[in-house]
């Protein structure tokens, strides 16, 4: 111990040298060679992962499967006539619908329909005149696969059906919204 | 993972309690041991506030100069609560000018300023390692080691454990109130503390699956880490008076 202390103040210069060049080795030794190879093929909700797919329907009975939409960039937000915070955001969710659904982005509204009420969730739909596709989630099993744990939770999907951000809670500022849409508009398959 | 805690109807996203609790630990340890390095206790108080408001103002308005376009078509962005609509460079030049301004109004000794506030660092990295628990970022790369963690459909390094454990080493090992020779001399324990962080994030960082990658697969977080190695070990050095001859 006390002969590498006196190496240190022997050789100051040395030391840094010789603890910054194992660091650069490290770096070097630990590079990622095939990045995303642990997240390829595996479904969970989580930023880096691909989409668990989902099928649900709309109010007239229209089932829409998630892997059908691949291709396109997708966004998914869960939300409930109760909720708030989902009222506060859904204007911006639909300005951002309008904005880019002819490049090609889709969005899902998603009710938490096993804790809402179904014809205030449609009254909400008329109110706030949302013009994208609104699905149902009747038993709750989708927002159990999402592992929504808190409402609104809105989800970014890239056209090859990778998640790319998630946001839990809102509002969700519109500007944030636009930002991710065109990350996700701008990730090619 | 616990990403979120319900009250009744009220949802709490653990992670960001978690940093709070942190803050305010961190600000009462810095608190309790500022006064022997010359620094008021209140004084540190009054430079978190201001260094947290700071640091939130300018870390949203680079954000909206970097993404001017977007918030010119809906300017009721700029006052959003959204915490994801933060530029992290700008938050650490709005805690820069404020450090620098309290140097100045108080002619604080700056090694002595950074001592005592490092304490808050210690913790808050302490308290981010937790975040990630909670929250399941900071996952690491698929192992087969026997204290592989099942998370995200893979057995997996426990990265945030790691970080937990080292953080909590440097916490203990260099404690502010250590009562050790080498750290009564201005700015060896701020940069010790430092030094061992960086050290932590360079070697840690490699088991961890979601990092931010540069050109040649390199890690961003283990670049910026040896950078902030080589200053601290460059100015620890110097500060000790140990030079060649």
């Amino acid at each position: 111990m006390k002969s590498i202390r006196n190496a240190i103040l022997k050789h100051p210069n040395w030391t840094i040298a010789i603890i910054l060049g194992l660091g650069l080795l490290w770096i070097l030794a630990s590079r990622v060679t095939n990045p995303n190879a642990d997240t390829i093929g595996i479904a969970q909700p989580h930023i880096g992962f691909a989409a668990p797919d989902i099928t649900l329907s709309d109010q007239a009975g229209n089932s829409i499967q998630l892997t059908e939409l691949r291709g396109q960039p997708v966004i998914i937000n869960f939300w409930a006539s109760w909720c708030p915070p989902c009222r506060a955001e859904m204007s911006a969710i639909e300005a951002v619908h309008q904005t880019y659904q002819g490049q090609g982005l889709v969005v899902l509204g998603v009710n938490a329909a096993n804790q809402d009420n179904f014809a205030q969730a449609q009254e909400f739909v008329s109110e706030m005149d949302l013009s994208f596709q609104i699905l149902y989630d009747t038993t709750g099993n989708v927002q159990d696969l999402y592992e929504v744990s808190a409402l609104p939770t809105t989800f970014f999907i890239d056209r090859a059906g990778i998640i790319q951000e998630v946001v839990i809670g809102g509002p969700i500022a519109e500007a944030l919204l636009n930002i991710h849409a065109e990350e996700i508009l701008k990730e090619q398959p | 993972m616990f990403p979120t805690l319900h009250i009744g109807s009220l949802a709490i996203q653990v992670p960001g309690l978690l940093i709070l609790i942190g803050l305010w630990l961190g600000l009462s340890l810095a608190e309790r041991y500022s006064p022997k390095r010359g620094i008021p206790a209140a004084h540190i108080y009054t430079f978190s506030i201001t260094a947290v408001l700071a640091a939130a103002f300018s870390a949203r308005l680079i954000y909206v100069f970097l993404n001017l376009n977007v918030f010119l078509d809906s300017p009721a962005s700029i006052v959003s609560l959204n915490p994801e609509l933060l530029n992290p460079f700008g938050a650490l030049l709005g805690v820069a000018l404020v450090f620098i301004y309290f140097l100045r109004r108080y002619k604080y000794n700056p090694w002595s300023f950074i001592d005592a506030l490092v304490p808050i660092l210690a913790m808050l990295t302490c308290a981010v390692d937790l975040a990630n628990l909670a929250s399941g970022k900071g996952y690491g790369y698929p192992t087969n080691l026997p204290w592989a963690i099942y998370l995200f459909g893979e057995w997996r390094h426990p990265t945030q454990i790691y970080e937990i454990i080292a953080a909590t080493i440097i916490l203990v090992s260099l404690w502010p109130g250590s009562h050790r020779t080498l750290f009564s001399q201005r700015g060896i324990y701020g940069l010790c503390v430092i030094a061992a962080t960086a050290t932590s994030r360079l070697i840690l960082e490699a088991f961890r699956a979601d990092s931010n990658i540069i050109s040649g697969g390199i890690r961003s977080a283990q670049i910026t880490a040896w950078l902030l190695l080589a200053v601290t070990l460059w100015l620890l050095f110097k500060r000790l008076g140990i030079s060649n001859g």
